[in-house]
């Protein structure tokens, strides 16, 4: 989990009038996050989201999703997995090297982390920062399927809280249908049936299957 | 057909209601409707000052002889995504198609760990690095 670095990033540049806002996307509510939340101890807002409202706004499949928002409230970009990569598909390969996978995901989280500072320094004229057409571009393809798949997971979630909990896979499995590249629709419907599967079986299976595919966009940063 | 006791998700609030749900049809009566938000008048289906106008030629999609108003419809019609659980006891309209593809950062309320509420637009005139993440 990657709070620390958030909170440690937000004590660095609060005072460059920065803030770090982290959401939980956990239907499952204070109980599945307590015991991060509390180990990182934030000060900056850490946020739970039943319904994974912010990816449906933001348009996001998948966790860890960065945007950065500037003072007037623009997006200036809308969606990186930040230091979040494909080294972890190798790891049920026999031999795997955990020890290199670690070493890249430290090397990547540098690299990002120093991306921030330089857009907290420099604003737009970080060049870091997208312009409005790059931004547009990135968000582009957003439609009413994908609305249509989020409302069938705002109902499953509904009706997960309601105890109904057949209902609510049922209304899991329509938006997984109408938005099969949203790992979170899948792997949150996975938890909330039994937890560990979203990162079992099903799950490597699923990520096997991309094949030459990337889990994450590509992101020059 | 009876009205039933149906819950309308509609944009971010939730209510419960009487109402008669037909395919992919949900009418509402009008002390119904306004649990929801919105009131028939003659310059069409209102919201506090917005009032959406109901195209004459497809009255009859939107409004019943007896008052009664097709709320589904009505969303579909703000370019709202409007989906149901099989039994249509629980009916979800999403937000109206305008609210996506602005570079406006989208607005949202949401609580921490001891419940406080907090407010993207509360940082305004501060850089915002806005991150998700899970347990799962």
């Amino acid at each position: 989990m990657d709070l620390p670095v958030w909170q440690a990033l937000y004590e660095e540049l609060a005072p460059r009038n920065f803030t770090v806002i982290t959401v939980a996307m956990d239907t499952g509510g204070a109980q599945d996050v307590r015991q991060w939340i509390e180990a990182a101890k934030p000060t900056h807002p850490s946020l739970i989201d039943t319904r994974h409202l912010v990816a449906e706004l933001y348009d996001w499949v998948n966790v860890p999703s960065n945007a950065w928002i500037d003072e007037e409230g623009r997006i200036v970009r809308p969606n990186d997995p930040g230091f979040a990569g494909e080294y972890f598909r190798g790891m049920m390969e026999p031999g795997f090297d955990f020890k290199a996978m670690r070493k890249e995901y430290a090397r990547m989280r540098d690299r990002y982390l120093d991306a921030v500072r330089d857009w907290a320094a420099n604003g737009p004229g970080s060049r870091w920062a997208l312009s409005s057409e790059e931004v547009s571009k990135r968000m582009a393809g957003s439609n009413l399927e994908h609305a249509r798949a989020a409302a069938y997971f705002r109902l499953g979630t509904f009706l997960h809280e309601q105890g109904r909990a057949e209902a609510a896979q049922a209304a899991f499995a329509e938006a997984k249908k109408l938005r099969p590249e949203s790992w979170n629709f899948k792997r949150q419907a996975w938890h909330l049936e039994e937890a560990g599967k979203s990162g079992g079986p099903e799950f490597w299976a699923e990520v096997k299957a991309l094949g030459d595919r990337p889990y994450y966009p590509r992101r020059e940063l | 057909m009876r009205p039933m006791p149906t819950t309308v998700i509609f944009e971010n609030a939730g209510a419960s209601v009487a109402a008669e749900a037909r395919g992919e049809n949900l009418w509402l009566a009008p002390s119904e409707l306004e649990r929801v938000g919105w009131q028939l008048k003659p310059e069409g289906l209102c919201r506090g000052p917005l009032c959406v106008p109901v195209p004459p030629a497809r009255k009859a999609e939107f409004v019943r002889a007896d008052g009664a108003v097709n709320l589904a419809a009505f969303a579909r019609h703000r370019g709202q995504a409007v989906v149901h659980d099989e039994a249509g006891s629980v009916w979800v309209c999403g937000p109206a198609g305008a609210a996506r593809g602005s570079l406006v950062a989208p607005d949202f309320t949401l609580p921490d760990l001891d419940g406080r509420l907090h407010t993207l637009s509360q940082f305004r005139g501060r850089k915002v690095l806005l991150n998700s993440w899970a347990s799962w």
